[in-house]
């Protein structure tokens, strides 16, 4: 049996699709971020798999760029929930803050 | 024979730890569920020739980012009362659906149309040096302009989780009964000059 790349591609798309219910269906932001941070990571993989299928390395630097601006929206996604919260005490999900004004 | 074997497990460690990442009810195991398959999909960068976006990917995500995830836990309080409640009727089946939707389609098409292979840069196995020196070539040559600006989009992001998150001037105590206030009053109230200094932070 040979691994193919068929493998890896199929398992970035399924990775991707729970990430993807995973969004719609939680209402904890917290969670709803780890769920973008796994669908980006499901798409690295898809491009590491294609620098190594089509013999390029351009498709490994341009994964940096992809981790580049998942950690800047995570610290600037994170700085917005944290002055969420501090703002309502309760505890806030996806549902209580629909209006942007917080 | 070893790479499919390892391939199989770790897929298996990954789709079970995502799968669990979705439904557990702690914010805290989901944030340990994503460190586990980030290090699965880590071993299959090592699977597939990029030992440098292996090592970078668990020093950045597992390292810096799940840890952020959990310092903001922390900070906040767990919030273990998710309601049920669903203000679209019958949300979540059909968020279910359509992830299943989606998935059928990128593999049926995936599987048949391909639209790569129109220009070629340099291999993975071009030149001299291991994989670290060869993806750095590509990124401070080809793509050294884009590199400049990501350090500029860091930037901007540190500055601008600084602004956010930081308390506005007040003693934490003070703050804090300020905005027990805020909750009780009307938008009419006299604490009105109180809460445009908490927005005015984040209005411009």
């Amino acid at each position: 049996m040979k691994l193919t790349d068929s493998y890896f591609l199929t398992f970035g798309a399924i990775l991707f699709s729970i990430g993807a219910v995973g969004l719609l269906v939680r209402r904890n932001v917290l969670v709803m971020f780890m769920c973008v941070e796994l669908m980006l990571n499901a798409v690295n993989l898809t491009f590491v798999t294609f620098a190594k299928s089509l013999d390029d390395i351009r498709g490994q630097a341009i994964v940096f760029f992809v981790l580049v601006v998942a950690a800047a929206e995570v610290a600037v996604g994170l700085a917005i929930i944290v002055a969420i919260f501090r703002r309502r005490r309760g505890g806030a999900t996806a549902d209580d803050i629909d209006l942007l004004r917080g | 024979m070893a790479e499919v074997v390892i391939f199989f497990v770790m897929a298996a460690v990954a789709l079970g730890a995502a799968i669990s990442m979705v439904i557990a009810r702690n914010p805290v195991h989901s944030a340990l569920l994503l460190v586990t398959v980030l290090i699965a999909i880590a071993v299959m960068f090592l699977l597939q020739d990029a030992q440098l976006l292996a090592a970078v990917q668990i020093i950045v995500y597992a390292g810096a980012i799940v840890v952020l995830f959990l310092f903001v836990i922390m900070l906040l309080g767990v919030d273990k009362s998710e309601s049920m409640h669903d203000p679209v009727r019958a949300q979540r089946p059909i968020a279910i659906v359509l992830g299943v939707i989606a998935l059928v389609e990128v593999l049926v098409l995936g599987g048949r149309q391909w639209a790569t292979g129109v220009s070629k840069g340099p291999g993975l196995n071009d030149g001299t040096g291991g994989n670290v020196e060869r993806v750095a070539r590509s990124l401070f040559t080809t793509y050294l302009w884009p590199f400049e600006i990501t350090a500029i989009l860091l930037i901007v992001a540190v500055v601008g989780g600084v602004v956010l998150a930081r308390r506005s001037g007040l003693s934490p105590e003070a703050e804090y009964e300020l905005e027990r206030d805020d909750d009780h009053t009307t938008p009419s109230g006299p604490d009105d000059s109180n809460a445009g200094s908490t927005e005015e932070v984040t209005a411009p």
